[in-house]
């Protein structure tokens, strides 16, 4: 509710208690109303139950918290790298960069894979969507988005179809076709609508349903064909930025993370949250499942990533160095899940040993924040997107 | 939709979402752990990231380049 110090600029009688008096004008439910400050404070606690106050449901909430980590606590009995000393050292690591695939014109925000392991599809800020051949470097398709920053696109299951989406609030799909000439922009089909922008978008496993997730802090899961809505996730309490499906074709779950520091872990079929993970000190940027589907990884504002496991229900590994400071942008495993990739502000990608938490190598290269890294579907390389208008394609 | 919520709306949401969090079942981390630990040593294997790729299956490595003889 608007706080009290509120210039009045009307005087009279108050439309509930009828006295004279300087009055607020406000609204409810779109209709202007005029109560005086008296009547604007009693509505204001009629929502609660007798006995809470805003105080008391915080109290109540923080004693939960405690609660929980408590029961989380009771089953913590060995760290993460202290069962991974069995297992084998990782050798020297070599990678480079392989390809560079210049033609935005401006930062690159967002990659995804085809399933056909070698198109890519990239957004960027210039509004321009491409789609390029990874092998030859050729751009097989381009679409101008009638907004600038694309923050969200993915390549559809089947690999006939694109989704993209950012300041225009809208997740668009266009379908791709072998035509050259054919101009793609005529065939947009609009699916999602938010009323914030559009931070990430996935097709789910078949090209027919798409999940978003939006700065007005909720998610949901669209059908392609109709453009309806089909559920929708309400929990986050602050932009949420980035969202990853289970990898089994048969999980039903997802996650999210946002602004609130939450990773949310929720069912798509029912729109509960089924777990949340508060560990966090700044926005979640990125969160990614394990290939097992038993934990995710998460990378943050606050220059670490962490490993959190779903069926212990807490963190067990961060991935952090003191000489790290700059917020980590995207994450992706490699096939295997022993090598986790991170993109940082500070231009670097930083290769992590998921079980013993060390840092395996750094690659340098882009010459501006990397904003996206995505291993490559068959896990021979992997994808990264960098404000330097530039991907590089690393193995 | 977060933003248009009242501060009393978001407490309540975060208190009933707490509660049914508290009630979840949990494995501890040693049986978790070690599961992990183990199916990534059966993939690891296959893993091109870690094993390598030899350069003549590599679709990504290098073309050309000029030979002086």
């Amino acid at each position: 509710m608007c706080d009290q110090t509120f210039l009045a600029a009307t005087f009279g009688p108050c439309d509930n208690c009828s006295a004279n008096r300087p009055l607020m004008n406000i609204y409810l439910k779109n209709e202007p109303i005029n109560y005086c400050s008296l009547c604007v404070e009693l509505m204001a606690c009629q929502g609660l139950a007798p006995g809470e106050t805003l105080a008391s449901l915080k109290t109540e909430s923080e004693n939960l918290k405690v609660k929980l980590e408590e029961e989380r606590a009771k089953l913590h009995d060995v760290e993460l790298h202290q069962v991974a000393e069995k297992v084998e050292a990782l050798g020297q690591f070599v990678m480079k960069t392989r390809r560079t695939l210049k033609g935005h014109g401006n930062k690159v925000l967002c990659t995804d894979w085809c399933r056909d392991k070698r198109r890519i599809v990239s957004s960027s800020q210039d509004g321009k969507v491409i789609v390029w051949d990874a092998y030859t470097t050729n751009k097989e398709h381009a679409v101008t988005m009638p907004c600038t920053w694309v923050m969200a696109c993915a390549y559809a299951p089947s690999g006939c179809a694109i989704a993209c989406g950012g300041l225009d609030n809208k997740c668009s799909v266009y379908p791709l076709s072998l035509d050259k000439n054919e101009n793609l922009a005529a065939k947009k089909k609009s699916v999602a609508m938010h009323t914030n922008y559009l931070s990430a978008c996935s097709f789910t496993n078949s090209d027919m349903q798409i999940l978003t997730s939006s700065g007005d802090g909720t998610c949901a899961l669209w059908d392609v064909e109709s453009g309806q809505l089909l559920q929708s996730f309400h929990g986050h309490t602050a932009d949420v930025l980035t969202l990853d499906l289970g990898p089994s074709e048969t999980s039903n779950i997802f996650i999210s993370g946002g602004c609130d520091k939450k990773a949310n872990v929720w069912d798509m079929r029912s729109g509960q949250n089924i777990q949340s993970f508060e560990t966090h000190d700044s926005d979640i940027n990125a969160v990614k499942f394990y290939p097992s589907g038993d934990a995710f990884a998460s990378g943050s504002d606050d220059a670490t990533c962490r490993l959190f496991d779903l069926r212990a229900d807490r963190e067990v590994a961060i991935y952090s160095k003191e000489s790290i400071i700059f917020g980590a942008s995207s994450v992706d495993f490699s096939l295997s899940g022993r090598l986790l990739f991170a993109g940082y502000n500070d231009y670097t990608i930083n290769v992590w040993d998921v079980l013993k938490g060390t840092r395996v190598a750094i690659l340098f290269g882009h010459e501006n924040r990397v904003s996206t890294v995505r291993v490559s579907p068959d896990g021979t390389a992997f994808c990264s997107g960098s404000w330097d208008n530039t991907l590089r394609i690393w193995a | 939709m977060a933003r248009d919520m009242s501060d009393k709306d978001i407490l309540k949401m975060e208190l009933e979402q707490l509660q049914k969090e508290v009630k979840t079942t949990r494995e501890p981390v040693s049986k978790t752990a070690k599961e992990m630990c183990e199916w990534v040593e059966t993939k690891s294997a296959e893993d091109p990231l870690i094993k390598g790729v030899p350069e003549d299956k590599n679709p990504f490595k290098e073309k050309g380049g000029c030979i002086i003889t």
